[in-house]
C-alpha cells in the first residue's frame, strides 16, 4: 500500500518529519519499505500559457514558442515537445531552475541559443519533473491553472509516499483512515478523521435491498443518485490522491468509489441505474447461472459465490467484483452505489479462485471495519454531488449477520509475563484506549471491547500485542537464557551427521546441496522409478518430480564442473529421499551418496595415480561406516554396471548400494570415463553403542598363509563368509591379501591368498591346533569351493 | 738404536702414514706396519730381550707410549674417516623440501552445513536439542495446526508446492517439526529445527529450495523478554560480534501472538549501521500450544524462525543465494 505522507497530515496531527513518521510506522507493525519523494527536487519551474507556436526557422522538429510564465514578460523559448500547442498551460523551467537528472547530476536551465534562435527557459514534461517515466510530451496542465504559480504549489509537489508492506491481520490499515488512527495511538496525537456528514434526498428514487445470505453479507446499504454527469472531470486533487497510492484516474464515478475505499478502507461499488431492474438482492451463485465481470471475465456458477443480483439475476460478485452489464459509463447519468460489509470467510479464497485480482476483495478478505459502510456511502454521496452533480434518493440499508464484538478478559499479570517486563496496570489500560478499546475495570482483570475496524483481537494474547505495540517493543528488555532443562542425553559411539560430514570431508569428499526435486527422466533412468511423487505445481517442468535418489544429483554436478575446467571430483551429499506412499509420511528416508570420478590422488610430482575404482569407492564407504561392518554382495541397480555393483549391507539388511555408473548413463552424460558412486540410509551408520573390553591376550599370535587357485567367477565376499563361519574362538582373522590372475594361473581360475590368524586368549596354541585349523579351511576351500592348493 | 730419536722419527712416519690413509683398509696395513708381528715397534719389543733390566724397563715404557700414541692415532683417524663418510651419505639422501607433501585431496562441508554445524552447537550450549521432521507434509501440519487456515490470505504468505493428487505439501518452514516433536514431549522443552523447506519463489533472493533454522521453547512464565535475549546471545555468539544490537518490532505469523520480526543491527561496508531481518518470532499462540497438547494457562513459549542460508551469506559474505545451489566446486572450495 502507498501512502502520500501529505494526506496522511491531513488526518492525524503530528509534526514528525518523514523519516521519523516511517520509523513509528515500521516500529509500530506497519512496516514502510520504500520513502519515495513524488517529484524530483527541481525548483523555479511555474505554471505557464504557450502563448504561440511557430516553427522552428532551421530544424524540423523544434518548434519556437512564446509563453507566458507570469514573469511580466514573454518569453521565447523554443521546445522539441511534438505535443506544444497554443493555448496550453505548461510546467516551464526558468533560467535559472535546476533539474536532477538521472545519476546525479543537475540540469541548469540557461539562456541559450539553440540552432540560432533563442531560448528563454524549458518548457518540461512529466518525466523531467520526476512524476513519471512517461516522456511523450509536455505534461499538459488544466486550463484553469494559475499562470505563474510554482508547480510545486499547484500539484502539491511537496509530497512523500512511503510503501507499507502490510500483514494480513491488518486489513483496518488498507486505507488512510486505517493509517492515520496507527499513528495517532503510537504518537498519541489527535485524529482528524474525515467528514462523512449525511447528505440528505432530494429526490425519493431508491432500490430496495434483500440479503439471503445474511452470514456472507452483515450489511448493505445503497443510494441512487439520479441526473449526474459522468463526463465530469476528476479534480485534480483527487486524480493526485490516487495516483500516489497507485490508481489511475478512469472516470469520475469509479474514481470517487476508489478514493472513498482509499480514504475509509470500505470497497464500494457504482451499478449505472438505467441498467439495473428491481430489486438487488445479494444470495450465493445458483447452478445455471452465470456472470460477466468487469474484466471481460465470464464467471460460471462455482458453489459459495456471492453474488449481487437484480431481477434478471446476477449482476456482480459481492466482495469481488462489479458486473459488466451494470457498470457505469461515459453516457450514465443515474447511479446506484453499493457500499456493504462482506465476511471475510465469505470472500476469502474466491479472486484466487477465480484468477482474478481485486482491491476490494484484498480488503474484505482481511477483514473491512463492519461498521463503516454508511459512512462511506455518504462520503461518496457528498462526492458525486460535488464533481458530478445530481439529485440523491435516499440511502436503503439491509442488514444480515454483522460479525459483533466480544469482551475479552486482560489480565495485566498475564501481559507482564509474556512480555517479561513490568508494565503498570494503568499503562495497559490507556494503551488500549487509544487503539479505540472499550476497557472495563474488573477484579484481576480488565474487560476488551475491540473496535468495528480490528479483526485480529479475540484472545488475551492479541492485546497482550497490542499493548507492546503501542508502548513501543523497544521496552522489551533482553533476558539472559535461563537454563532448566535436563542434560541432552545421547548414546555412546552415537554420531551425528557433522560427524559424518567431516569423515566425508576427511576422505576427501566435497559436500553439495542439489534440488530435491529433479526432472522425470533421472528417476527412470537413476533409480528405475516409474512412478516418483510428482509436484502439482512445479517450478519448471524438468524439475517436476521428488528424487529417491542423490545419485543423479552427483553425476550432473561432476559435469557442470567437468566442463567448468575440473578433471578429477569426490562429491558428497546428505538428503532426504522420497518414496512413493500414500498412507504415511515415513517413507522418506535421509541419504548419503558419494561419487569418485578421476585420478585416486590429485596429480603430483611424485607418482603416477591411477583413476578411482570400485575399491576405492567401497573402501570410502567402510571408513565412513566407521565401526559399523559392511558387508557387501554382488548386486545390480538401475544407476550401475552390472558386473561391478554391490549391495550393501549392515547388520544383514540392505542399506544401499556401491557401483561404477551404468555405461550407457557414462554416455548420456558424456563422461570420458565412469565415475564410482555409492548411496546408503545414514540411519545406521549415525546409531552408536558402548564398546565393551573383550579381554588382552599376552599369548603369542600365529599367522598362517594360505595360497589357493578357484574358479574365475567365485566371489571372494562367499568364500570368506562361508570359512569365518565355522571356526574355533582362538582365530582371530582370516582375510585375503593377494589376487593373482595370469601367468602361472591356469586360464578360468583365479589365485587368491588367505592369511589366518590365530592366538588364544590365556595359553600358547599347540602346532596341532594350528594344523588342524588350517587343514580344515583347506578342506573347505578344496571340497566348496573346488579350490586347487598352490605351493 | 731404538733411542729418542728412533722414536721421534717412527711416530712421525706412523702419524704421516696414518693421515694418509684414505680408508678403514689402508689403516689396517699401517697398523701391521707399525703394531704388526713384524711391526716397527713390535720389532723394538723383541730386541728388548738383550738388554739389562734396568734399560729394560725404560725401553719398555718408551715403546708401550709409543704404541698407544700409534693406536689413538688410527683410532682418531678411523672417526673421522666414519664422519666424513656418513657427511657424504647425508648430503647425498638431501631431498628438496619444498616439493608439495604427498597427500590426498581434502574434501569440505557445503558451506550452509558449516554454517547450521555452527548454530547447532551454539544453541546447544543453551540446552536446545535438534529436531527433525519430515520434508513432505501434511497441509494439516504444515498449515492448519498454525492457524493458516484454508483461503485465509496469511496462506498467500508462503507460495506452495502441492503434491499432486493428495493434499501434502512440500513444507514452507519447519515449524511442524515444533508440533510434531511437541506431541511426543513434555514441557519444558527446547529444541531446534533446522532443515531444507521449499517455496515457489526463484529469483535473485529466492530459491525454490532453501533452509531454515527454527527454535522452541516451552517452559513456565517464558516471554518475549527470554526471546530477546536468546537471539541476542546467538547472533553476538554466531557473528562473533559482541557490539551487535537485536531490535524487535510488531509483525504477523498466524502460530505466534504477539509476532515479532527481528532485525540485527549490521554494519554495511561503508560503516554505517543498518537493520536487517533475521528472524520471525513470537510467543507461541495459545491455540498453537493446545494443539501441541501444551496447557497455555501453565506454560508459555517462544518460537522463531531464521534463514540458514541468509545467516550463512552474511557470516561468509556471499552476495548471491544462487551460489549455494550451482555447487560449483571453486565456490565450494572456499568455505574448507
Amino acid at each position: 500500500m502507498k501512502v502520500s505522507v501529505n494526506w496522511l497530515r491531513e488526518l492525524v496531527d503530528t509534526k514528525l518529519g518523514v523519516d521519523e513518521l516511517a520509523r513509528v510506522l515500521t516500529m509500530g507493525g506497519l512496516e514502510v519499505e520504500e520513502i519515495t519523494p513524488v517529484a524530483a527536487m527541481f525548483d523555479r519551474i511555474v505554471v505557464a500559457h504557450v502563448k504561440s507556436v511557430a516553427p522552428h526557422p532551421n530544424a524540423d522538429k523544434l518548434r519556437v514558442t512564446e509563453v507566458d510564465a507570469g514573469t511580466g514578460s514573454t518569453l521565447q523559448i523554443v521546445c522539441g515537445a511534438p505535443n506544444v500547442a497554443a493555448g496550453q498551460r505548461v510546467p516551464c523551467a526558468l533560467i535559472g531552475a535546476k533539474l536532477p537528472l538521472e545519476g546525479g547530476k543537475v540540469l541548469e536551465i540557461k539562456a541559450a541559443k539553440l540552432r540560432g534562435v533563442d531560448s528563454n527557459g524549458m518548457l518540461c514534461s512529466a518525466r523531467e519533473l520526476g512524476l513519471s517515466q512517461d516522456h511523450a510530451g509536455l505534461l499538459v496542465l488544466p486550463e484553469d491553472a494559475p499562470v505563474g504559480q510554482d508547480i510545486r504549489k499547484y500539484l502539491d509537489l511537496d509530497d512523500t509516499y512511503l510503501t507499507l508492506k502490510l500483514t494480513p491481520n491488518r486489513g483496518d490499515a488498507l486505507s488512510m483512515l486505517g493509517i492515520a488512527r496507527d499513528v495517532a495511538a503510537l504518537t498519541g496525537s489527535a485524529l482528524r478523521a474525515p467528514k462523512a456528514d449525511p447528505v440528505a434526498s432530494t429526490i425519493g428514487d431508491a432500490r430496495v435491498v434483500r440479503i439471503t445470505e445474511g452470514k456472507a453479507c452483515g450489511a448493505y446499504s445503497g443510494r441512487v443518485i439520479k441526473g449526474l454527469d459522468a463526463q465530469a472531470a476528476t479534480p485534480g486533487w483527487m486524480v493526485r490522491r490516487l495516483e500516489r497510492a497507485g490508481l489511475r484516474s478512469i472516470r469520475p464515478l469509479v474514481d470517487i468509489t476508489n478514493y472513498v475505499m482509499l480514504e475509509r478502507g470500505q470497497p464500494m461499488h457504482a451499478f449505472d441505474d438505467a441498467k439495473l431492474k428491481g430489486a438487488i438482492g445479494v444470495r450465493f451463485m445458483k447452478a445455471g447461472e452465470r456472470v460477466k465481470l468487469l474484466n471481460d471475465q465470464d464467471v460460471e456458477f462455482r458453489p459459495k459465490l456471492l453474488a449481487i443480483t437484480d431481477e434478471s439475476g446476477p449482476i456482480a460478485l459481492g466482495g469481488v467484483m462489479g458486473g459488466h452489464a451494470t457498470m457505469v459509463g461515459d453516457a450514465t447519468t443515474d447511479v446506484f452505489f453499493e457500499a456493504a460489509f462482506f465476511d471475510p470467510e465469505a470472500v476469502q479464497g474466491k479472486a484466487k479462485e477465480l484468477q482474478l485480482t481485486s482491491d476490494a476483495a484484498y480488503r474484505y478478505e482481511r477483514g473491512v471495519d463492519f461498521a463503516g459502510a454508511r459512512a462511506a456511502l455518504e462520503r461518496a454521496t457528498q462526492l458525486t454531488l460535488e464533481i458530478c452533480g445530481g439529485q440523491a434518493g435516499p440511502v436503503t440499508e439491509a442488514l444480515g449477520t454483522l460479525p459483533g464484538r466480544s469482551a475479552v478478559r486482560v489480565r495485566p499479570d498475564r501481559v507482564r509475563t509474556l512480555l517479561g517486563y513490568a508494565v503498570a496496570d494503568d499503562e495497559i489500560a490507556a494503551f488500549l484506549e487509544r487503539l479505540s478499546c472499550i476497557v472495563k475495570r474488573e477484579p484481576g482483570a480488565f474487560v476488551v471491547t475491540p473496535p468495528t475496524w480490528r479483526f485480529d483481537l479475540a484472545i488475551e494474547a492479541d492485546f497482550v500485542e497490542e499493548v507492546a505495540r503501542v508502548h513501543g517493543y523497544d521496552h522489551v528488555p533482553s533476558a539472559p537464557p535461563r537454563s532448566s532443562v535436563p542434560m541432552l542425553a545421547r548414546h555412546d559411539g552415537e554420531r551425528d551427521r557433522f560427524a559424518l560430514r567431516h569423515a566425508a570431508a576427511a576422505l576427501g569428499y566435497q559436500e553439495v546441496v542439489n534440488y530435491s526435486f529433479v526432472p522425470e527422466a533421472w528417476e527412470r533412468d537413476f533409480a528405475g522409478n516409474e512412478k516418483p511423487v510428482r509436484l502439482a505445481n512445479p517450478i519448471a517442468s524438468n524439475m517436476n518430480v521428488m528424487r529417491t535418489s542423490l545419485v543423479a544429483g552427483l553425476v550432473t554436478t561432476l559435469v557442470s564442473n567437468l566442463n567448468r575446467g575440473e578433471d578429477r571430483a569426490r562429491l558428497f551429499e546428505i538428503g532426504r529421499c522420497f518414496e512413493r506412499d500414500e498412507a504415511s509420511l515415513a517413507a522418506q528416508p535421509e541419504r548419503l551418496a558419494g561419487l569418485a570420478f578421476g585420478l585416486r590422488d590429485p596429480e603430483q610430482w611424485a607418482e603416477k595415480s591411477p583413476r578411482v575404482d570400485f575399491f576405492d569407492a567401497k573402501g570410502d564407504l567402510e571408513a565412513l561406516a566407521g565401526p559399523l561392518a559392511l558387508s557387501f554382495e554382488a548386486s545390480t541397480h538401475p544407476a550401475c554396471h552390472p558386473g561391478r555393483c554391490a549391495a550393501v549391507k549392515a547388520a544383514g539388511k540392505t542399506i544401499g548400494f556401491v557401483g561404477e555408473l551404468h555405461p550407457r548413463l557414462q554416455q548420456a552424460f558424456e563422461l570420458p570415463y565412469p565415475p564410482v558412486v555409492f548411496e546408503v540410509l545414514t540411519a545406521p551408520l549415525l546409531a552408536g553403542a558402548a564398546p565393551r573390553f573383550s579381554g588382552l591376550s599376552r599369548m603369542p599370535a600365529v599367522r598362517r598363509d594360505l595360497a589357493v587357485t578357484v574358479p574365475e567367477n567365485l566371489a571372494v565376499g562367499a568364500i570368506l563368509g562361508a570359512v569365518r563361519g565355522r571356526l574355533p574362538p582362538f582365530v582371530r582373522e582370516v582375510e585375503v591379501f593377494d589376487q593373482y590372475r595370469g601367468k602361472g594361473v591356469e586360464p578360468g581360475r583365479k589365485s587368491l591368498a588367505f592369511r589366518i590368524l590365530m592366538q588364544d586368549t590365556d595359553r600358547t596354541l599347540t602346532d596341532s591346533e594350528v594344523e588342524v585349523v588350517v587343514a580344515s579351511i583347506r578342506d573347505q576351500l578344496v571340497q566348496q569351493f573346488q579350490a586347487q592348493l598352490r605351493t | 738404536m731404538f733411542d729418542e730419536a728412533w722414536r721421534k722419527k717412527v711416530l712421525e712416519e706412523a702419524i704421516a702414514a696414518i693421515a694418509s690413509a684414505g680408508t678403514e683398509h689402508d689403516l689396517a696395513n699401517v697398523k701391521a706396519q707399525y703394531l704388526g708381528k713384524e711391526g716397527r715397534v713390535t720389532e723394538g719389543m723383541k730386541a728388548m730381550g738383550k738388554l739389562a733390566p734396568e734399560e729394560k724397563k725404560a725401553q719398555g715404557q718408551m715403546l708401550n707410549g709409543l704404541k698407544v700414541e700409534i693406536e689413538q692415532a688410527i683410532a682418531r683417524r678411523i672417526e673421522s674417516l666414519k664422519n666424513a663418510e656418513l657427511e657424504s651419505r647425508l648430503t647425498a639422501e638431501a631431498v628438496d623440501v619444498t616439493l608439495p607433501g604427498r597427500r590426498q585431496s581434502i574434501g569440505g562441508l557445503h558451506p550452509i552445513a558449516r554454517a547450521q554445524e555452527h548454530v547447532e552447537a551454539l544453541f546447544a550450549s543453551m540446552g536446545f536439542s535438534v529436531a527433525d521432521g519430515p520434508e513432505i507434509e501434511d497441509d494439516e501440519l504444515n498449515f492448519t495446526a498454525l492457524r493458516m487456515f484454508p483461503n485465509h490470505p496469511s496462506r498467500s504468505m508462503q507460495d506452495t508446492f502441492y503434491v499432486e493428487g493428495s493434499s501434502r505439501v512440500l513444507r514452507t518452514h519447519t515449524s511442524p517439526v515444533q508440533i510434531r516433536h511437541m506431541q511426543s514431549h513434555k514441557p519444558p522443552v527446547r529444541i531446534i529445527c533446522p532443515g531444507r523447506v521449499y517455496r515457489v519463489d526463484h529469483d535473485a533472493t529466492h530459491s525454490p529450495m532453501f533452509h531454515q533454522v527454527e527454535g522452541l521453547w516451552v517452559d513456565e512464565g517464558i516471554s518475549l523478554a527470554d526471546l530477546k535475549g536468546t537471539i541476542t546471545q546467538f547472533c553476538r555468539a554466531f557473528f562473533e560480534r559482541d557490539d551487535i544490537g537485536v531490535r524487535f518490532r510488531p509483525s504477523y505469523f498466524p502460530f505466534v501472538e504477539p509476532g515479532v520480526e527481528i532485525d540485527m543491527e549490521w554494519e554495511n561496508k561503508g560503516g554505517e549501521i543498518k537493520y536487517l531481518e533475521i528472524a520471525g518470532a513470537g510467543v507461541v499462540h495459545p491455540d498453537v500450544l493446545r494443539n501441541m497438547g501444551v496447557d497455555p494457562e501453565k506454560y508459555s513459549g517462544f518460537a522463531f524462525g531464521m534463514g540458514l542460508d541468509r545467516l550463512a551469506m552474511l557470516k561468509y559474505g556471499v552476495n548471491d543465494l544462487r551460489l549455494f545451489f550451482e555447487n560449483d566446486l571453486k565456490f565450494l572450495r572456499q568455505f574448507r
